[in-house]
């Protein structure tokens, strides 16, 4: 199991680290990814914005919407997208060990192991 | 790769969420039936992985950005029904958490990155790792190229969406409802990138991750022997 430990202190790092994804396309001028764009920029693209486009992206509002918080700074965008990084992975880590268990369940009872 | 809200019309989001479900029945019957108690830790941390790997976006100076997935990494250690299931995780916590990819297009992501990625990389890491012992180089490089045929296959599954729905969708002046791309500019846009660029990411990290394993815990790279995987 120690090295599972190391794979999970590896993930922390990554996810300390993971502002990296935000700053290093900032630096390199490089834009939203192909089929991402806001609406203002497929305007820019395009010269109109697609009519029922807006209709479905105003369909749900994410409580962390691209990973930022409140507070429009460069350190707070920073700082959120790094505490994104650490709330996502605890959700993701307790939805899957949760699925996970469930799925898992029959095990005992089959008594196969291989 | 995240295909927003608002790109796809009710057709294709309908159709990949009637692909999907059956695909999420499937898997959850694969897993309770392959899936050990002592693997579920596993589990957790490739959906953690793939969501991790996801915010490190790529630059493609002056263009555009793209990132690794880390779908087929999940497929090698633990099989492709598993990644299936520890993807969709991690792409229906990025949609209704931080927005990233889309509500109605959520089954359209998942049947990219976590169906046709682990799918088409594992079949790629099978062909070239075979029966090789868990320390083989074969390994690792059948995990990198699984890892870059995988990506690049989901993103030409993701231009091919993107490029019908002008066709399927459109006013009566020719002006697209959803994503305005023809199929002749989405896929090829979407697939020189990930064979340039993010391909590569992928491949390396798949590679270099699978690598340390066969090193550090070659137990790991051991759980899916062709013998026991290929069973149905």
């Amino acid at each position: 199991m120690k090295a599972h430990r190391k794979l999970w202190i590896g993930l922390l790092v990554l996810s300390v680290l993971s502002p990296l994804g935000l700053l290093l396309p900032a630096w390199l001028g490089a834009g939203s990814a192909w089929g991402e764009w806001s609406a203002e920029e497929i305007k820019g693209l395009i010269g109109y914005v697609p009519a029922r486009m807006g209709r479905l992206s105003s369909l749900w509002h994410a409580p962390l919407p691209d990973y930022a918080g409140p507070g429009a700074s460069p350190l707070a965008r920073i700082a959120w997208y790094a505490a994104s990084a650490l709330v996502g992975l605890g959700l993701v880590v307790g939805l899957s060990l949760l699925l996970g268990r469930w799925l898992a369940r029959n095990e005992q009872s089959t008594g196969v192991d291989n | 790769m995240h295909i927003p809200d608002g790109y796809l019309g009710p057709t294709t989001c309908a159709a990949s969420y009637a692909v999907m479900i059956p695909l999420w029945a499937v898997a959850s019957r694969k897993l309770a039936q392959s899936l050990k108690s002592r693997q579920v830790p596993l589990l957790a941390l490739g959906s953690a992985f793939s969501f991790v790997i996801m915010m490190f976006n790529v630059p493609i100076p002056g263009g555009t950005t793209g990132h690794a997935v880390g779908a087929v990494l999940v497929a090698v250690l633990l099989g492709p029904w598993a990644a299936c299931v520890a993807v969709s995780i991690a792409l229906i916590v990025q949609a209704l958490m931080f927005g990233d990819g889309g509500i109605t297009a959520l089954g359209a992501n998942c049947l990219n990155m976590a169906v046709i990625m682990p799918f088409v990389g594992y079949g790629v890491y099978r062909l070239i790792a075979g029966a090789s012992p868990t320390t083989s180089r074969r390994r690792w490089v059948g995990a990198g190229a699984g890892g870059y045929v995988g990506l690049v296959a989901s993103a030409a599954a993701t231009g091919v969406m993107f490029g019908l729905q002008p066709l399927l969708a459109h006013d009566a002046a020719g002006r697209a409802l959803y994503a305005p791309y023809p199929l002749s500019v989405a896929l090829p846009a979407m697939l020189a990138s990930h064979l340039l660029v993010f391909g590569w990411v992928e491949a390396l990290a798949t590679g270099l991750v699978v690598a340390y394993l066969q090193r550090h815990a070659p137990t790991l790279i051991a759980a899916t022997k062709p013998a026991v995987e290929v069973q149905p």
